[in-house]
């Protein structure tokens, strides 16, 4: 410590491990202080500098990326809520620690203000690890200066497959459009037995990384896919009429449809049902986003019998998620639900406690990333774990139906696949055969 | 005449044609702001990226006001020259066709300039509703067919690691510091600043001045008001293309946000703040929009929305050419005050 | 390959998307048309209304038509005021701190909405009796669309025929052709305009609601929209109701089945036609042209 540091010309110095306690001083002014009232000065001056020591090396400043404005502010509330769920509940685990929360707005997808405050967090704050990112586009564009600032990134919703790629201090506790879309394709050439399908998918990255995953699936396991319609962007009308107009005149025995959660996915079962397409025979299928645990209830009759694939939804059946639930309800409000979002939260501030503890407080890149790999834990979803060669999850996907029980709409879990890596990468497809080491 | 005679006259000359003859030069006030931003980059060394960002938003400002400030189009798409520049730069440098920067930067600047000529030769023609219309209808086309294309353009994700070389091969663009950015953004800037202002004080800025103040007697002089229209929209576009490229470069990425709509109303908003054509207007709209959205924004965004749509009504009902608006009567008043006898 | 069903689809799936259009860019057009105002916040009135008709269905447990009629009433009141206090002072000025007062309005509208009520977008639960489908003799087609086709067309009608049947839409009509000379025969111009904007409000309020099924409602929904429904008004031309419709229908027609056969380009077509258009005819299809 530089300002315990004393110029003693000519003074004996006795000096210990404690540092410079026990050393005489002469004050700034040239007077020598009495020796009582110098100790017991030397002694609080210690103590101040032992627990500011002691509070920085426990202190671990987290970096938390999410959008707190426009259309995306919802998804970053469900993810807050998660990271202070887990606060919460799992007070006793982050001992001795205490972490930080730094929170920026990523505002939207453009990437631009992502940049920004990555870059800030990083020279400004110094923030120790990071934690976030719901768009895509954001993860992309910030994985040059994650790997330049040298600190663990974890990743809580952005599912774009080749994200875990553009950097070695990229860890993903969420999910790749690939985990749903290929167990999907599986399923539905081999469970609900489909020879022909119909993707719709809105029209960005991680509706592209949808299609590919389910065509692949599916005509692996011997179904076709005869026509891939895009819906326009994300930020387009969210009318589907049109599409799934032509969807329905081609006569599939499944339409798989991806659309980003909000009012996009609402959109999907309102039209699907209004134009009759229960009646002639298609049934409904897609990754979770569609049937967004908040927004099912507002859905009505019309999703009776969607059929998901996805890594959670809020009745999953397991102890941890059970306890997730009722903690989350009396928290935020009965009428309130948790989803994929939430969870992602959730599982993030797991991976950072877990960070903190095996590096003892002090977090490395190095350290964390291996700590990182082949992390296992109990999360609401079941159990996961972060595959050591691509940083990216492993968890089990559940295929759901929605039925009507009690009045409610439920998700119920018809089968499960464990343990399921990212097939893209499993698979070495496009830009998912890069893995940076 | 005889010498006293002449210099009679000389010193009688009428001080509205001496301030006319006169306003191009140079005043002492004016080496503030590039004095501020040198003290900036020393002063504040972790916030260059907010540095840069706000060098290149006075930059694209600039070539706005150019075309709205002084020629009076309405436009809500400048974006698309934005957006052309720093694509041009970014898939040039990232299809590894050319990456060095400053030609880079030449080369965004002519393929904006086209852009600007082939859509200000058909637009220009239209004036009102239906030219917005028009500007509006053009940037979302380009933003659509930009995601169309994701194969060239890296459509929603945007081309990421954009490698650019150091400059002169030896300042390089650090994804996390950006010392080299800023400077290299001041100068640009500086640059720009200088064509503007150069053009805004001669014969055909003036020109511009009447196009807008009253178009149907600029034709009955003889002016040739759409070959000027067109030639400054076109001129706009480059600059526009300039600072579009120097955030590429900047930023080492490129996506459709540099198309987006946002980005075309944020820098009307800010000229409407600053004040237009006036040339500093959008220096000190930049700089109050972006220090207030981004210590604002961050601690309250719903509250910036609302105090930013209640201060634009303010202004457009009351302070009809923004900030300058407010000042510049109380200066003139101050002035007065003290040169009263 | 198209046989008479597909055609048949189309043209009614084509058409609803096209009312909803008309029913909420019929006020933006007259207004402009009469008051040369570039309002760009028409689409936060239509929010606006939007928001009262779902809340006043949600939390007061009204009826379906009953909270569209209190989303017309309400937002009319509401936007007189605004017209009186705040609109009137920038009928004469430049059009810049025109465009620049609305976009402000429509920053701060949509910043009250999320700060009142919330970010997430609202959920619009039709009557049961309108969801599903509804057999038309050659086919069955969706409830909700049918209903919209019928109720555009009424009003188109019902406008058509206020504008062209009574002393105050003639009046309407004289002052959008001339105004100086309208007022010079005694017509009290300034009330007309504030009836016409609250008409026109009121009748986005209306669009709002109704186009809640399709548009959806969030406190973007004006920017998201804005490009829209100045679209339809500019190739509509300004102040013609029957411009308006037609152009929304086209539009919408055009919109559809460009999405339906073409969904990789479809949404570009859009803009491309509306700039031909605007190029051929600066002054919309059925507008007059420029004074």
């Amino acid at each position: 410590m530089p300002w315990v540091a004393w110029n003693n010309a000519g003074m004996a110095v006795a000096r210990d491990t404690g540092g410079s306690r026990n050393m005489r001083r002469t004050s700034l002014y040239g007077k020598v202080q009495g020796r009582q009232g110098m100790k017991s000065r030397m002694l609080l001056l210690a103590v101040l500098v032992l627990v500011s020591g002691a509070a920085m090396a426990q202190e671990i400043k987290v970096g938390v990326i999410l959008p707190f404005s426009g259309i995306g502010a919802e998804f970053g509330q469900q993810t807050e809520r998660g990271i202070n769920l887990y606060m919460k509940l799992n007070a006793d685990r982050m001992k001795p620690y205490t972490f930080r929360l730094i929170k920026r707005d990523e505002k939207d997808a453009s990437g631009a203000s992502a940049k920004v405050v990555v870059q800030e967090l990083l020279t400004q704050d110094k923030v120790d690890i990071l934690l976030g990112w719901i768009y895509s586009p954001n993860a992309i564009a910030t994985a040059a200066q994650v790997t330049a600032g040298k600190v663990p990134a974890i990743i809580t919703n952005a599912g774009t497959a080749h994200i875990t790629t553009l950097s070695p201090n990229y860890a993903r506790v969420s999910f790749s459009m690939w985990h749903a879309g290929y167990a999907m394709g599986e399923a539905a050439a081999t469970q609900l037995k489909a020879k022909t399908a119909v993707v719709g998918y809105s029209d960005f990255p991680p509706g592209k990384d949808s299609l590919n995953a389910f065509r692949t699936a599916f005509e692996a396991s011997g179904g076709k896919v005869i026509d891939e319609i895009p819906m326009g962007g994300p930020a387009a009308v969210p009318d589907m009429t049109p599409f799934f107009q032509r969807a329905k005149e081609k006569q599939p025995d499944v339409l798989f449809v991806f659309v980003p959660a909000g009012d996009h996915a609402t959109a999907v079962t309102r039209t699907y049902a209004a134009l009759g397409m229960k009646e002639a025979g298609i049934k409904l299928i897609g990754p979770g986003d569609i049937t967004q645990d908040n927004k099912l209830q507002a859905m009505g009759n019309a999703a009776v019998g969607l059929t998901t694939m996805h890594h959670y939804n809020a009745d999953l059946d397991n102890a941890e998620n059970q306890r997730f639930v009722a903690a989350w309800k009396q928290d935020y409000g009965a009428d309130s639900v948790p989803d994929f979002m939430a969870v992602g939260g959730y599982d993030g501030m797991a991976a950072v406690v877990h960070v903190a503890h095996a590096q003892q407080g002090k977090i490395t890149v190095e350290g964390a990333m291996t700590a990182l790999k082949g992390w296992t834990f109990d999360s609401p979803r079941g159990p996961i774990s972060i595959d050591p060669e691509t940083r990216d999850i492993v968890m089990n996907e559940y295929l759901s139906e929605v039925v009507m029980q009690g009045g409610r709409l439920v998700q119920k879990s018809t089968s499960r696949i464990d343990a399921v890596k990212d097939p893209c990468k499993v698979l070495k497809i496009g830009p998912c055969a890069n893995i940076p080491k | 005449m005889t010498t006293q005679t002449v210099a009679a006259v000389r010193s009688d000359v009428h001080p509205a044609a001496r301030t006319l003859a006169e306003r191009h030069r140079p005043r002492a006030w004016e080496v503030v702001p590039w004095l501020a931003a040198i003290a900036f980059f020393f002063a504040l060394p972790t916030h260059l990226g907010f540095g840069t960002e706000l060098l290149i938003t006075i930059l694209f400002a600039l070539s706005l006001d150019l075309v709205l400030g002084y020629a009076g189009i309405v436009t809500l798409g400048h974006a698309v020259f934005f957006g052309v520049g720093a694509y041009t730069v970014g898939m040039l440098a990232k299809y590894g066709i050319w990456s060095e920067p400053i030609t880079g930067l030449l080369i965004a600047a002519a393929a904006a300039a086209v852009v600007g000529l082939g859509s200000g030769l058909v637009l220009l023609r239209t004036t009102g509703l239906t030219l917005l219309m028009l500007t509006l209808c053009t940037r979302a086309l380009l933003e659509e067919a930009a995601n169309l294309g994701h194969d060239w353009t890296g459509g929603f994700d945007g081309l990421d690691s954009v490698p650019i070389q150091p400059i002169f091969g030896i300042f390089e663009f650090n994804p996390l510091y950006l010392t080299t950015q800023y400077v290299y953004a001041l100068v640009v800037l500086f640059v720009g600043f200088l064509i503007v202002r150069t053009i805004v004080y001669a014969p055909f800025g003036q020109s511009l001045t009447g196009i807008r103040e009253n178009t149907l007697r600029m034709h009955a002089v003889g002016a040739p008001v759409n070959a000027r229209l067109v030639t400054c929209y076109t001129i706009s576009a480059a600059i526009a293309g300039v600072a579009g490229a120097v955030w590429a470069q900047a930023n080492l990425y490129v996506n459709l946000s540099t198309l987006g709509l946002d980005r075309a109303a944020t820098v009307l908003i800010i000229l409407a703040l600053g004040g237009y054509g006036r040339l500093y207007g959008a220096f000190i709209g930049a700089i109050l929009y972006m220090v207030l959205s981004h210590y604002l924004a961050k601690a309250y965004p719903t509250a910036w929305q609302l105090g930013l749509g209640l201060l634009l009504m303010v202004i457009a009902l009351c302070a009809r050419n923004g900030m300058i608006g407010i000042v510049e009567p109380l200066l003139q008043r101050w002035r007065r005050v003290r040169s009263a006898p | 390959m198209i046989n008479g069903v597909d055609v048949i689809g189309m043209l009614l799936g084509g058409l609803a998307a096209g009312m909803v259009l008309f029913i909420v860019s019929v006020g933006l057009s007259v207004t402009m048309g009469l008051m040369g105002f570039a309002n760009l916040a028409h689409g936060s009135f239509a929010m606006l209304g939007g928001y009262v008709i779902v809340l006043s269905m949600h939390r007061l447990g009204l009826g379906f038509v009953s909270a569209l009629l209190l989303g017309f009433v309400v937002v009319a009141l509401v936007s007189i005021p605004v017209e009186r206090l705040l609109y009137r002072r920038l009928y004469r000025a430049a059009e810049l701190d025109q465009v620049l007062f609305t976009i402000g309005l429509v920053f701060a509208l949509s910043a009250a909405v999320t700060l009142l009520i919330g970010p997430e977008n609202q959920q619009l639960v039709l009557p049961q009796v309108l969801q599903g489908q509804l057999d038309i003799g050659i086919t069955r087609y969706r409830t909700y669309s049918l209903l919209l086709i019928v109720v555009g067309t009424l009003i188109a009608i019902l406008l058509w025929l206020a504008f062209e049947r009574t002393l105050i839409g003639a009046q309407i009509r004289a002052a959008v052709d001339n105004r100086r000379m309208a007022a010079s025969l005694g017509i009290n111009v300034d009330r007309l305009f504030t009836i016409t904007f609250a008409l026109g409000s009121g009748m986005a309020a209306l669009g709002g609601g109704l186009g809640a099924e399709f548009l959806g409602l969030d406190p973007q929904y004006a920017l998201k929209y804005l490009v829209y429904f100045l679209i339809v008004v500019a190739v509509g031309g300004l102040g013609r109701v029957s411009g308006v419709f037609s152009a929304a229908l086209i539009l919408g027609l055009m919109d559809f089945v460009l999405k339906k056969y073409l969904p990789k380009g479809g949404t570009l077509f859009i803009y491309v036609l509306t700039i031909l258009l605007l190029l051929w005819r600066p002054q919309g299809l059925f507008g007059r042209a420029a004074r």
